[in-house]
């Protein structure tokens, strides 16, 4: 055995096999997805300005939200202990998890040890990072999911594309076509209402809400002063899960603590808003280790920490781990509206996915290193995040780990290399760019009698596919200044 | 007031006139202004690429440039730009190791503003056409950058300085918050998607029936102009700088060579 070397890095559904570019490319052309987004996208956005517009606190709330964050991420081993203590003295057993393949043996066995083949789940990120239902599946066990998006995805044999909203790729009449194709004992004259939708797969749970003996579950919050587990849903399936089953099994980062139950002021403002654009989400559910004749009582909690020992590692990076998965961040970014979440391959897509997923990782896991570079650096996302998670910042920071992590391996360098490179020699000094200025009478020649440059070469291909370049003018501003505007001391000094 | 002018490098090479607007209102006002020559680009490029240690001697430029010359202020026609200066040359020094260059981009980047922030909030221009004699009578919608918008926090001193343009005729761009997809080389790197991006802007751009749309950063302009001018619009992009700088005597012209979208002269 020994000490394991640090970083560990996670594992998991967090590595795309496709670099971005390639994915968003197919995405873009899904056009049906794309108008399904744009409405949803808009309509959450909407919402969301609507109630946070509301409360007059609204920055101090996420100032006070990040720094609860941030003091947890200074804190963890401290917290993480206490957490472990409480919790454990309620009658909860803790099992610790260093990466995926961990977390999925340690579910898998417990459920055995209750002798079933069939689990119901609460709506989880966790889970679904670790891949955690396909390992059941494995190993013969069914994992049922019982929120309403995640049924229509897991029935349409699909990706979640949204942490929040996961079958927002879907209209309704695509939920109504799954649902007749897959549903067993579905009425077949469904039509695309959502009332009717809802009603449909809750005749289908209820009837594995009663039967199954575990579920499964993450958690959105964590107290360490009292040892309690949360469950923040809109549906009321999640308590279902949590508290009809003899067993609840939960899996949860271990970013997710809170010191004590005072600070879920703060974020149970903070969540909803940002998330549904609701003032407070329908059910929240909090339990402490086991209460006799009440609700499970065998009840175990998974603590993953899959990467994220080695993103707080990184000093540049580690706020990311302040998430509290709101989605608010993809819901107002212009790349995700247009790609949606599958082109970023990971559990977690938008704005927190392109810098979560290679900080978990590492920036050299396979095409991970595409994803710091799916964003115009807009910041949008930062405006929104209700923790206060400067994504563009360490957007940039992982591009130059990117870019650092392959100097001197690669046998050529890139166009992009190069360019970088003459620019490199052409910005430093106002006398290299006052001599390459000298040349923009030649761009005149590249341009066409309309005098726009139409086509590029290698990768500024890319520019032009859709815009046109004016010709450049024959004098940079540098050369006029110097011989018509320099002030009249200056030049009466020159003579 | 001494004013040392940050042209930037696309400005500088590509559009002279955007920086010869900005002198010609701040020496309308009664500023001197100075143009410190070792000056080259703020390495926005370099660092939002990853490119770091090519980052590092531009940034240093940068900072030699502007601690050359005695000044009150710097000013530069660009929201991107000077939150490059502010922001990001701090962290780059400081990632590089550098603890004396971060304090001299400290330095430096207090000193420098944004175009609409100096007129606004250091010289107390809020009305162009008495103030500046700016007389622009065309039918104009604005974009606001998202680095001025989101990282400097402009809120709507650009949009207020142009709607106080004599004899503009302003229409308000339909979700005029949203990026032009510009974003440096990820126009290069995810084309796809920034194209996609772009095709929505300049839709709604057409959509308002403005003669030009302006904006405060030149390489957005150049993005949304150069979009416009594919698809074969009569709407070019035109620096919010250059509106300001119009007078009645002195008019920018609006059929060709001055504007952004079309080129320079």
């Amino acid at each position: 055995m020994g000490m394991p070397s640090l970083p560990v890095f996670g594992d998991g559904n967090l590595h795309i096999d496709e670099p971005f570019p390639d994915a968003a490319h197919r995405e873009l052309g899904n056009t049906q997805m794309r108008a399904n987004l744009r409405h949803a996208t808009h309509t959450i956005r909407d919402k969301r300005l609507k109630v946070v517009g509301e409360l007059p606190d609204w920055e101090e709330l996420r100032d006070a939200g990040a720094a609860t964050k941030n003091h947890v991420m200074a804190n963890l081993p401290a917290l993480l202990e206490e957490f472990e203590k409480n919790f454990t003295a309620r009658g909860g057993v803790i099992h610790w998890a260093r990466d995926s393949h961990e977390a999925n043996k340690i579910v898998a066995q417990l459920i055995k040890e209750q002798e079933t083949d069939e689990v119901v789940k609460v709506k989880s990120m966790a889970t679904q990072e670790i891949g955690l239902n396909e390992y059941l599946e494995e190993q013969g066990i069914s994992a049922l999911e019982t929120d309403l998006a995640e049924l229509i995805v897991q029935l349409g044999h699909d990706k979640p594309s949204h942490i929040l909203v996961p079958a927002i790729h879907k209209n309704r009449t695509e939920v109504r076509d799954i649902f007749l194709a897959e549903m067993p004992n579905v009425d077949p004259n469904l039509t695309d209402e959502p009332r009717l939708l809802a009603m449909a797969a809750r005749e289908h749970l209820r009837r594995k809400f009663l039967a199954a003996k575990v579920a499964i579950s993450g958690a959105n919050f964590a107290l360490a002063d009292s040892g309690t587990l949360a469950v923040v849903e809109s549906e009321g399936n999640g308590r279902m899960c949590l508290t009809l089953p003899e067993t609840l099994i939960t899996v949860m980062g271990i970013e997710k603590l809170l010191p004590g139950k005072e600070d879920l002021e703060v974020f149970m403002q903070l969540l909803p808003r940002s998330s549904t654009g609701e003032r407070m989400n329908p059910y929240t559910s909090l339990w402490t280790g086991v209460t006799e004749g009440d609700g499970p009582q065998n009840v175990h909690l998974v603590m993953l920490d899959n990467g994220r020992t080695a993103a707080l590692a990184d000093k540049y990076g580690r706020t990311a781990l302040n998430c509290i998965r709101c989605s608010a961040c993809m819901n107002v970014c212009p790349v995700y509206e247009r790609t949606g979440g599958h082109a970023y391959g990971s559990t977690y897509p938008g704005p927190i996915g392109a810098i979560l997923t290679p900080l978990l990782t590492g920036i050299k896991s396979e095409e991970n290193s595409s994803l710091p570079y799916a964003s115009s650096l807009c910041g949008a996302c930062y405006d929104a995040c209700p923790v206060k998670i400067n994504i563009p910042e360490i957007l940039v920071h992982l591009r130059g780990e990117d870019v650092d992590s392959k100097r001197g391996k690669k046998k050529l360098p890139t166009q992009m290399d190069l360019m970088m490179k003459g620019a490199g020699w052409a910005f430093s000094s106002g006398k290299n760019l006052a001599l390459l200025e000298k040349g923009l009478p030649l761009g005149k020649l590249a341009a066409g009698r309309d005098k726009k440059i139409k086509r590029l070469p290698g990768i500024a291909a890319g520019w032009t596919q859709s815009r046109d370049i004016p010709a450049p003018p024959s004098q940079s501003f540098r050369d006029w200044w110097k011989k018509e505007h320099q002030s009249p001391a200056k030049t009466e000094q020159e003579k | 007031m001494k004013i040392a002018l940050f042209a930037t490098c696309i400005v500088d090479a590509m559009y002279p006139q955007t920086a010869r607007a900005t002198v010609k209102i701040l020496e309308h006002l009664g500023h001197e202004v100075i143009f410190p020559t070792g000056q080259a680009c703020c390495g926005q490029m370099h660092i939002n690429s990853g490119y770091m240690d090519e980052a590092l001697p531009v940034v240093t430029n940068h900072v030699e440039a502007f601690e050359a010359d005695h000044y009150d202020v710097a000013v530069a026609p660009s929201g991107s730009c000077v939150a490059s200066v502010k922001h990001q040359h701090p962290i780059l020094a400081e990632r590089c190791g550098d603890a004396a260059l971060k304090a001299r981009a400290e330095a430096v980047g207090a000193k420098t503003y944004e175009l609409s922030q100096l007129l606004v909030d250091v010289l107390g221009v809020t009305n162009a056409a008495e103030q500046l004699g700016s007389h622009f009578p065309h039918k104009v919608t604005y974009h606001p950058s998202c680095h001025g918008m989101r990282s400097l926090g402009l809120g709507d001193r650009q949009l207020d300085l142009l709607k106080s343009v004599g004899g503009i005729e302003f229409t308000d761009l339909p979700e005029a918050d949203q990026c032009c997809g510009f974003g440096g080389t990820f126009s290069m790197k995810n084309a796809d998607v920034s194209s996609a991006m772009l095709e929505d802007k300049t839709k709604n751009i057409e959509s308002t029936g403005a003669s030009l749309c302006s904006g405060g950063d030149a390489s957005c302009l150049m993005h949304i102009g150069g979009g416009l001018s594919r698809t074969k619009s009569d709407t070019t992009t035109l620096h919010f700088a250059e509106i300001l700088a119009s007078t009645i005597d002195e008019p920018v012209s609006v059929t060709g060579e001055v504007f952004v979208g079309k080129g320079g002269k």
